[in-house]
């Protein structure tokens, strides 16, 4: 019964949306009902255009994630462990970090095109700054305790920071991943429908020249899914890593 | 060591290299930034023996007891050990007043924490429960700290102490969080430990009651001087509220109280 509790509502909105289609109120060029969405969700399945664009658009996703995440992952570690790194770089990062990064897109596009590496340029540039701020905080907040404990236990630098800072700084990266994730398909919406020939984005966009408002729909949708789907993957890995912290215990 | 690997624990084995090294501090001064904290402290601690400096808060003793565990460098003035100057670190081992547990290492990782600065690892996580035993938590090893009450935790950290075989164990405050059971709890296992391996403990503890109860010699610390040096010649183990220990508690809080 309580695991049914947070289905209720969604069942409701679409039993009212099915009825508001069906008897008329809403027209089919505004919303097509959820039997018409799932009928152009089958075709599209079908004709093999769906799986392409998924496949596209999840390369795009992680491929600019991987390169964001990566380096303000190591930005993040390198300005958590040396002040001079820090003194040197995080004001510029700071500054850089108020632009929306989507403001840039008509620079990136005088730059790269519309091609492959725009779309990877703003994912990367959209991701690195929250993995960067949430690994730099993280690396940061490590109990000095357990800092000055380990030293006087004799463990080696290294030892430190795999056993240590990392771990330490874990749920703070796990934060920034999340946030990352997030801003990761946001970014990516946004570059197909500005400029592509492929991926979902494209397929809604090319769909909205044929007034196919159902596939239109469809892509909507399948975006929400992946967004949901690569989040439940990042708190899943969140409770395998944290397990040892009862915030994330498994109950 | 002649110890085969199929032969579980061996009783000789425990009992190897665990005898404690004397500490000799000369002219110890301690200053952070103007303010001089400890002014020339000569102290001698023979080896084995069980040392307890009180003191008001803010009288220096734990700055001490973070110089003598090679925590910190003195201003002026050698800490020697066995009668060397260098290279004594990894001898000494620090309980701190907090547990200071890996949360994200399971009980037994956090024992072998102890063992860092040795080079191989082999039988790490053998010599970790065997050390857990020793403080009766061998069943917990795979849990998580944070499962553990507080007591649990401080024994943990207890045996992340003993798993080195440290010749000085040094104290700073260790059960200055524990209500009052755990704490006598936590006592008389420390005094076993210590009667069991023969390490030289240096403890820094607020509580006179406490020092009496476990150490040789008391000493009291004053304004960065050693103001009292008590030795307690009782036997063990002490039982709370003992006539004898009671007068010579009394005598040490009359001079911290200043009467």
């Amino acid at each position: 019964m309580k695991r049914a509790l947070p289905w209720v509502v969604p069942v409701v909105i679409l039993l009212a949306w099915q009825a508001a289609s069906q008897f008329g109120v809403l027209r089919d060029q505004i919303m097509p009902a959820p039997t018409a969405v799932a009928e152009a969700f089958w075709r599209v399945l079908r004709s093999g255009e769906l799986l392409r664009d998924i496949e596209i658009s999840t390369w795009r996703a992680f491929a600019g994630f991987a390169v964001g995440g990566g380096i303000g992952f190591a930005l993040g570690m390198l300005n958590g462990l040396s002040g001079l790194s820090e003194k040197l770089t995080d004001s510029t990062l700071q500054m850089v970090r108020n632009i929306p990064h989507l403001a840039l897109i008509p620079l990136v596009i005088l730059w790269f095109g519309i091609g492959e590496e725009a779309k990877l340029f703003l994912v990367a540039l959209g991701v690195f700054f929250p993995i960067y701020v949430n690994t730099l905080h993280g690396v940061r907040s490590v109990d000095r305790q357990l800092l000055e404990m380990a030293r006087a236990y004799g463990m080696s630098e290294r030892a430190i920071f795999w056993r240590v800072v990392f771990p330490g700084a874990l749920p703070s990266i796990f934060v920034g991943l999340r946030y990352g994730l997030g801003i990761m398909w946001l970014t990516l919406i946004v570059a197909e429908t500005i400029s592509a020939s492929s991926g979902i984005g494209f397929m809604a966009m090319n769909a909205r020249e044929f007034m196919m408002v159902d596939v239109v729909v469809v892509s909507i949708l399948i975006y929400a899914l992946l967004g949901k789907l690569a989040d439940s993957i990042a708190r899943l890995l969140e409770r395998t890593c944290l397990a040892w912290n009862p915030v994330y215990a498994d109950v | 060591m002649n110890v085969s690997l199929a032969d579980p624990v061996r009783e000789s084995e425990l009992r190897v290299s665990t005898d404690g090294s004397s500490v000799s501090l000369r002219g110890i001064t301690k200053s952070f930034g103007v303010q001089e904290v400890l002014h020339g402290i000569d102290l001698d601690i023979p080896a084995g023996q069980f040392v307890a400096i009180v003191g008001r808060s803010g009288c220096g003793k734990s700055t001490l007891l973070r110089l003598v565990a090679g925590l910190d460098k003195p201003t002026s003035g050698t800490v020697e050990i066995d009668g060397r100057a260098t290279g004594w670190r990894d001898t000494v081992r620090l309980m701190f007043q907090e547990p200071r547990l890996l949360p994200w290492q399971r009980v037994a990782a956090n024992v072998e924490v102890g063992l860092s600065h040795r080079k191989s690892g082999d039988d790490r996580r053998r010599l970790a429960i065997e050390t857990l035993a020793q403080v009766g938590l061998d069943d917990r090893a795979k849990e998580w700290p944070s499962v553990l009450s507080g007591g649990q935790k401080q024994r943990v950290a207890l045996a992340r102490a003993l798993v080195s075989h440290p010749r000085i164990l040094a104290f700073d405050e260790p059960l200055g969080a524990l209500d009052a059971l755990t704490r006598i709890e936590m006592q008389s296992l420390i005094e076993q430990v210590w009667q069991d391996k023969g390490f030289t403990a240096i403890v820094v503890t607020h509580d006179v009651t406490e020092a009496v109860t476990l150490a040789d010699r008391v000493l009291l610390l004053d304004a960065g001087r050693v103001a009292m040096d008590v030795t307690v010649d009782l036997p063990r183990p002490r039982r709370h509220g003992d006539p004898e220990a009671a007068a010579i508690e009394g005598r040490i809080l009359d001079r911290l109280l200043g009467r």
